[in-house]
C-alpha cells in the first residue's frame, strides 16, 4: 500500500477552486516529482497535506497518510504528524527560520517536543543532524543564529529540521529556487542522500523539469489545478505524449531561432568598453575604533562589446555581476577604473552629460511586478526614457512612439491605456522591453529578464529577445545565472566569479568545455533535461 | 506599522467603492462628518450666543431649551461644544499641515540623499523626541505667553519628525525598487523621481499617519487648553470646559460630561477613519485584520 | 554589542548637549529681565546692577551657558529665587512624586496591554477579539485627564474608596502613598493600554504571518505553543519601540494629571515656575524630564540588543 494516497482531492480557497480532482500517490522510499507552472495547484496540494491550508480553504476527496485519514484527522493528530512522520523543506530559505533564536534551538525544538528528549539530549540530536547535513560543529556551532548563515546553509539548517526524526515522508516545496545552480546541486544531492538512508518518501515540488527528471522516479504534471498527466519519469517525458508535457519539454529546450549571428560582428569601433573596473563597498565595522574592511564586490574587470554583440555574463549569486551591471549603467560609480561608451567616458560625468550615452543603453530588469510604478498607466510607463530626448516630443508623437514600442514586442497601441497590474508577468516584461527600446538604444542591460518567468513564458520572451537583436541590431548584455539562457540568447560569454572574470570565450565553446574551475561548476551543475533524460533511460535499460 | 506602500489590490477609481464598503471608513467617515458639519454651522448659527453671560441662566441641568445644559455663567454648554469644535479642529489641522509640509519634503530629502544629510535629519527627529510635545508646549509658553497660535506651534513642531520619520521610512523602501532603478536609467534626476515616483507611492501611508496625527491633535489640544496653554477665554474650548467643570464636579457633574463625549466621538471618528483608510489603501495590513 | 551600544550612549549624550543648548537659547530670547522680575518695579538702578552682577547676567552668553551646563554636570541646577532654595532640591522634592506616578503607569499599561493583545491576537476574529479592540479602539480616544474626573467622580466622590487628590508624603507609609496615586496611575495607564494592547495585537498578527512560523508549524507545534516561543519574542520590538515613546508620553501626561488631581510633583512646579516667570526651575525640570527621555530611549535600545541578535553584531 502506498504510503501517501491522495484521491479526487478538491479545494476551494473563499469559494475560489484551487485544485480538482488531484490524484497522486508515493510509496515507501519513493521520490515523486510534482511539476507545474505558477498557479498550477502543486504547493497548495503540498500543503493539503501537512493541512497548513490557509483558513478559508475547504478541501474535499481523500488524503490517506499511513493508514491515517489526513482531512478529517483531529488537529492534535495532525500535530503529531508534522514534523516527526512528516517533514516539509520550503522555498526560500532567508525567511523560513526564525531570526532571533540560535540554529541549535530551532532543530532542537522539533525533537523535544517529539520525543520528549532532555535539553542536552536533544542537543546532541540536533548536532548530529547538522553535521549530516553538511553544517560541521567547528564553523556552525548550535548556538549560531540564522542571520549569520548564508541562504545554502540556511536551506540546510530546514532540511536538518525537517529531517531531524526521519520521516516517512519528505514534502519539498521549490527547495532550490531562490539559490543558485551550484548551491541547487549541492542540496539536491543532500536531499537524494538523506531520502536514500532513511528510505525517506520524497514529494519534490519544481518548476525544473531537469531537476525532476534528475531526482524522481515517478512524475505528476499539473496545470491550472488539474493533474495532466502522471507515470515514470523518464519514459514520460521522453515520449511526450500529453500535449501539455510536450509543450513544457519543448519550451523548457527552446532555442530561439537567430540566422544571421556572425554577421552582427563587424568588425569596426567597440561600443562599450569596460576597463580595469574596481567597486569596492564600505565593510562592517569590526570594533568601534577600527576602520572597516572594505568588500571588493568587483575587481579589476576588463571586456569590450561590439555593436549589436549579445554577450552573457554567468556567475554565482553574489559574483558581483549586478554591481558591475549598474556602474555600466551609470547608476553606480567604480571605485577605480574606466567604462566608456562609443569611446566617450561614463565616469564622473553629471547627469546632463550623460544623456545621450543614456540614450542608448538601456535596461531590463528581473522582476515584472517590481519594475513599475503601480499608480502610472502604461503610456507613461513606456514614455519614461522619453526624458532623455533633447526635445520633448508632443503629446501626439509620443504616442506615436510608445504605440510602436508596444507593437514591436508583440502588444497592442491600446494597452497604452492600461495599468502594469492588469497583466501577467510575461506581458510586463514585454512591457519593460518596450521601455528599453523606446529611445532605439544600442545597448540593453538585461538583469536576469527571464528567471522569473514561467518556461513557457520565459520561451516567448527569448523569441523577443532575439528577434529584436536580430532585426533591431540592438547589443545586450545578459547577466544570468542560467546556462540555458545564456546558451539560448548569446554569442559570447564570460563567467564571473568573487569580481573577477574568470573565462570569457565563444559561448558554446565555454559551455562544452568550460576551464577554469569556476566555469566546470556551473557548467556541471546546471540542470539539463535532455542529459537527465538519456541518463534516466540508460539507467532503466 | 511598516507598510509596504505599493501593489495596489484594484485600479484607483475602485478605490472610493472599496472605502464606502469598509465598515471603519464609514462610521469614521460619518461621526468625522458630522463634527465638521458642526464646527461650520457654528460659523453660521448656534443655539445661543457663545460670548453672552446669563447669569440668571447659570448651572442649568439639561432642559429642551438648553439640551446640555449651561455652564457657570449661564451659556448655553451645546452652543459651546459648536464653537469649541472649531477651534479643536482648526489647532489639529493647521497643526498637521505643518508638520506634513516640513516633514515630508524633510524625509524625502534625507532618503533621497542618504550619507550625512541622512544622519543628521534622524538626530534631529531624536532630539524632538526627546522633549515630550507637551514639555514643547510648556517651553514656547513659557516664551511667548499662552494662546491658541502658541499651541498649534507647539503640536506642529513635534509633528514634523513624526512625518519626516514617515516619509522617510517610506521613501527609503521605494529608492532599491527596480522601477526608481529604471527612472535614473531614464535620466531622471532625484527630484524628479521624488515627485513622479515617491511621492505617489507614499501619499497612502502619509494619509492614513495625517489621520493619526489629526485625532492626536485634537487629543494634545484639548489637553493644553485644559492646563490653561491652549485658546484663552471668552473663546470657547473643549479642554477648558472640563477645567472649568472639574471644581463643579459634585453638584454638576453633566458639565464634564458633554466637552468630554465630544472628544472622545471625534477622535474615535477619526481612528476609524484612519483604520478604515489603512484597509482599503493597503492591503498587507488588512489581511490581518 | 559594545559598539552598538556605544553609539547609542554618543548619541544620546549628544542628543542631551543640544537639548541643554536649546533649552537655555529658547530661555534666554525670553523677553523680561530676572532680576527686575526678582526685585520687583520698584527696584533702584543701583540694586538691580547689583543683582546682574552677583546672578552673573553681565557675562557673555556662552559664558552663562558654560557656567549653567557645568553646574547641571555636578547637580547645581542654580538657585530659584521664589522660592530661595537651591532648584536641585525642589525638583528632588517634586520627584518622588512624579517619577513614581510615570513608572506605575508605565508598569500597569504594559502588565494590561500586552496581555490584552496576545489574548486578541490569538483569538483572532471572534467575538474576544472584537470585544477588546472595540475596548481598545475607545480607549485610545479618551483624554486621560477626562478620564481622571470620571475616576474621581466614580471612585472618590461617589463610592469613596480613594482620596480625590493630594498627597501628603511618602513619610506616612508606603501604602498611603501607593493609594493617592492609584487613581492618577489608572488614569494614565489604561488609554495608553489601549494603544500598546493594538500595537501588540498588529505587531504578533503581522508576526503569524511570516515563513518562519510556518516552519515551526511544519515541525508539528501547536497554534498555542508557536504564538508563545516563536511570535512573542519577534513581536516584541515594534511593542518596546512604542513603550519608549510612551515614557515620554507618560512623563508629560504626569504634568496634566498632577493638576487634576492636586499632586505636588514636577508638573505643578513647573507651572507655578512658568506664572512667576521662575525661568532656572523652569529650564531645571526641562533637562531632567529630557534627560529621562533619553536615559530610556538607550535601555530600549539595549532590550532590542537583547531581543533581536542581528542588532548585536552591528
Amino acid at each position: 500500500m502506498a504510503l501517501l494516497e491522495i484521491e479526487r482531492l478538491t479545494l476551494k480557497i473563499g469559494g475560489t477552486p484551487i485544485l480538482k480532482d488531484v490524484d497522486l500517490s508515493i510509496g515507501a522510499g519513493e521520490t515523486m516529482g510534482l511539476v507545474g507552472e505558477s498557479g498550477s495547484g502543486k504547493s497548495m496540494t503540498a500543503l493539503t497535506v501537512m493541512r497548513l491550508l490557509p483558513h478559508a480553504a475547504e478541501a474535499s476527496g481523500r488524503v490517506t497518510f499511513d493508514g491515517i485519514d489526513i482531512l478529517a484527522a483531529p488537529e492534535a493528530a495532525m500535530c503529531r504528524l508534522r514534523g516527526d512522520d512528516i517533514g516539509m523543506v520550503f522555498q526560500e530559505p532567508m525567511t523560513a527560520l526564525n531570526p532571533v533564536k540560535t540554529i541549535g534551538e530551532q532543530v532542537a525544538e522539533g525533537i523535544r517536543w517529539h520525543t520528549g528528549a532532555n535539553r542536552a539530549d536533544a542537543e546532541a540530536s540536533a548536532r548530529r543532524i547538522l553535521d549530516r547535513v553538511g553544517l560541521p560543529e567547528a564553523q556552525f556551532p548550535l548556538s549560531r543564529y540564522p542571520h549569520q548563515l548564508s541562504g545554502g546553509q540556511r536551506q540546510r539548517v530546514v532540511i536538518a529540521i525537517a529531517c531531524a526524526l526521519k520521516p516517512k515522508l519528505l514534502i519539498a516545496d521549490e527547495p532550490t529556487t531562490a539559490l543558485d545552480v551550484v548551491l541547487q546541486a549541492q542540496i539536491l544531492d543532500l536531499l537524494r542522500d538523506l531520502v536514500a538512508e532513511n528510505r525517506m518518501g520524497l514529494l519534490l515540488i519544481s518548476h525544473d523539469l531537469a531537476v525532476v527528471t534528475d531526482m524522481a522516479n515517478r512524475v505528476t504534471i499539473m496545470r491550472h489545478g488539474e493533474v495532466m498527466e502522471e507515470g515514470e519519469t523518464a519514459p514520460t517525458l521522453a515520449a511526450q505524449v500529453h500535449p501539455y508535457t510536450r509543450q513544457l519539454a519543448e519550451a523548457s529546450m527552446h532555442v530561439p531561432a537567430r540566422p544571421h549571428r556572425a554577421a552582427a560582428h563587424a568588425s569596426g569601433p567597440n561600443l562599450l568598453e569596460v576597463d580595469g573596473v574596481v567597486r569596492d563597498y564600505a565593510g562592517r565595522q569590526r570594533s568601534l575604533f577600527s576602520r572597516p574592511d572594505p568588500f571588493r564586490a568587483v575587481d579589476g574587470v576588463s571586456f569590450a562589446l561590439k555593436p549589436g554583440q549579445s554577450m552573457a555574463l554567468v556567475g554565482r549569486s553574489g559574483c558581483g555581476k549586478s554591481t558591475l551591471a549598474r556602474m555600466i549603467l551609470a547608476l553606480d560609480r567604480p571605485s577605480a577604473g574606466e567604462i566608456r561608451f562609443l569611446g566617450e567616458p561614463l565616469t564622473g560625468r553629471s547627469e546632463a552629460a550623460l544623456k545621450p550615452a543614456r540614450r542608448n543603453i538601456q535596461v531590463v530588469f528581473q522582476d515584472p511586478y517590481g519594475s513599475f510604478n503601480p499608480r502610472h498607466k502604461v503610456e507613461r510607463l513606456v514614455a519614461e526614457p522619453l526624458h532623455l530626448l533633447d526635445e520633448a516630443p508632443t503629446p501626439a508623437t509620443r504616442r506615436e512612439m510608445v504605440a510602436g514600442a508596444l507593437r514591436e514586442v508583440g502588444l497592442r497601441p491600446d494597452d497604452m491605456q492600461k495599468y502594469p497590474h492588469e497583466f501577467s508577468g510575461g506581458q510586463r516584461q514585454r512591457i519593460s522591453i518596450a521601455r528599453a527600446l523606446i529611445t532605439r538604444p544600442k545597448l540593453i542591460v538585461a538583469d536576469e529578464p527571464v528567471s522569473a518567468l514561467d518556461v513557457s513564458i520565459r520561451a516567448q520572451v527569448l523569441d523577443l529577445f532575439a528577434d529584436l537583436n536580430q532585426r533591431l541590431g540592438v547589443a545586450y548584455l545578459f547577466i544570468t545565472h542560467d546556462l540555458t539562457v545564456a546558451r539560448a540568447i548569446t554569442d559570447e560569454v564570460m563567467v564571473m566569479h568573487d569580481g573577477r572574470i574568470v573565462e570569457e570565450g565563444k559561448t558554446d565553446a565555454v559551455l562544452d568545455d568550460p576551464r577554469s574551475d569556476a566555469a566546470k561548476a556551473l557548467v556541471a551543475a546546471a540542470p539539463d533535461l535532455k542529459r537527465a533524460i538519456r541518463r534516466r533511460l540508460a539507467e532503466q535499460g | 506599522m511598516a507598510a509596504e506602500p505599493l501593489d495596489l489590490p484594484q485600479a484607483e477609481q475602485g478605490l472610493v467603492a472599496a472605502a464606502f464598503s469598509n465598515r471603519s471608513f464609514v462610521a469614521g467617515f460619518a461621526i468625522t462628518a458630522v463634527v465638521a458639519a458642526m464646527a461650520l454651522l457654528s460659523f453660521l448659527w448656534t443655539p445661543f450666543d457663545v460670548t453672552r453671560l446669563v447669569p440668571a441662566d447659570r448651572m442649568q441641568g439639561l432642559s429642551w431649551t438648553h439640551p446640555f445644559g449651561t455652564d457657570h455663567f449661564g451659556r448655553d454648554i451645546l452652543s459651546m461644544i459648536m464653537v469649541g469644535a472649531r477651534n479643536s479642529i482648526a489647532v489639529a489641522v493647521v497643526a498637521v499641515c505643518m508638520g506634513m509640509g516640513v516633514g515630508v519634503p524633510l524625509g524625502c530629502w534625507a532618503a533621497a540623499r542618504g550619507g550625512l544629510i541622512d544622519e543628521a535629519l534622524m538626530r534631529f527627529n531624536d532630539l524632538v523626541f526627546a522633549f515630550p510635545a507637551l514639555l514643547t508646549a510648556v517651553l514656547i509658553t513659557a516664551i511667548f505667553g499662552p494662546g491658541a497660535i502658541n499651541a498649534i506651534i507647539a503640536i506642529g513642531v513635534f509633528y514634523i519628525p513624526v512625518f519626516a520619520r514617515v516619509a522617510r521610512a517610506g521613501a527609503m523602501s521605494l529608492w532599491p525598487r527596480e522601477f526608481i532603478l529604471a527612472a535614473r536609467a531614464a535620466g531622471k534626476n532625484k527630484t524628479l523621481i521624488t515627485i513622479e515616483h515617491i511621492l505617489p507611492n507614499i501619499a497612502s501611508i502619509l494619509l492614513v499617519q495625517g489621520t493619526i496625527q489629526f485625532a492626536l491633535g485634537i487629543l494634545a489640544e484639548a489637553g493644553l487648553s485644559y492646563v490653561g496653554l491652549g485658546a484663552q477665554p471668552p473663546m470657547p474650548s473643549w479642554g477648558r470646559m472640563l477645567f472649568d467643570a472639574q471644581t463643579r464636579m459634585i453638584v454638576a457633574p453633566h458639565l464634564a460630561l458633554f466637552p468630554g463625549l465630544a472628544i472622545v466621538v471625534t477622535v474615535l471618528g477619526l481612528n476609524l477613519l484612519g483604520d478604515g483608510l489603512r484597509d482599503v489603501l493597503d492591503p498587507k495590513l488588512r489581511r490581518q485584520r | 554589542m559594545t559598539a552598538f551600544l556605544a553609539k547609542r550612549i554618543a548619541v544620546g549624550l549628544l542628543t542631551l548637549i543640544v537639548a541643554s543648548i536649546v533649552v537655555f537659547a529658547v530661555l534666554e530670547i525670553v523677553p523680561g529681565d530676572p532680576a527686575q522680575l526678582m526685585l520687583g518695579m520698584n527696584a533702584t538702578d543701583e540694586a538691580l546692577a547689583a543683582l546682574r552682577e552677583q546672578m552673573g547676567l553681565n557675562q557673555p552668553v556662552v559664558a552663562r551657558y558654560l557656567g549653567w551646563a557645568g553646574g547641571l554636570l555636578v547637580g547645581d541646577f542654580g538657585r530659584s529665587f521664589t522660592y530661595s532654595s537651591p532648584v536641585i532640591e525642589l525638583i528632588a522634592e517634586r520627584a518622588v512624586v512624579s517619577l513614581p506616578l510615570a513608572l506605575m503607569a508605565l508598569i500597569l499599561s504594559t502588565a494590561i496591554a500586552i496581555p490584552v493583545g496576545l489574548f486578541a491576537a490569538a483569538r483572532r476574529g471572534k467575538a474576544a477579539d472584537t470585544l477588546a479592540m472595540g475596548a481598545a479602539q475607545f480607549g485610545v480616544a479618551v483624554p486621560n485627564f477626562w478620564f481622571a474626573l470620571i475616576l474621581i467622580y466614580v471612585f472618590a466622590v461617589w463610592l469613596r474608596l480613594v482620596p480625590a487628590g493630594g498627597f501628603s508624603g511618602w513619610e506616612n507609609g508606603l501604602i498611603s502613598g501607593l493609594r493617592a496615586l492609584l487613581l492618577p496611575a489608572i488614569a494614565l495607564a489604561l488609554p495608553q493600554a489601549a494603544i500598546l494592547a493594538r500595537v501588540t495585537r498588529s505587531a504578533l498578527l503581522e508576526v503569524l504571518g511570516e515563513d518562519y512560523i510556518r516552519t515551526a508549524r511544519a515541525k508539528g507545534m501547536p497554534r498555542g505553543a508557536v504564538l508563545w516561543r516563536h511570535a512573542l519574542r519577534n513581536a516584541m520590538i515594534p511593542v518596546l519601540t512604542i513603550l519608549g515613546l510612551q515614557f515620554a508620553f507618560l512623563l508629560a501626561g504626569t504634568i496634566i494629571i498632577e493638576n487634576v488631581f492636586y499632586l505636588p510633583g514636577l508638573g505643578r512646579l513647573v507651572f507655578q515656575a512658568i506664572t512667576q516667570r521662575d525661568l532656572i526651575v523652569v529650564e531645571g525640570v526641562v533637562m531632567l524630564l529630557v534627560a529621562s527621555v533619553v536615559f530610556v530611549n538607550i535601555v530600549v535600545d539595549i532590550c532590542y540588543a537583547l531581543v533581536d541578535p542581528r542588532l548585536r553584531t552591528r
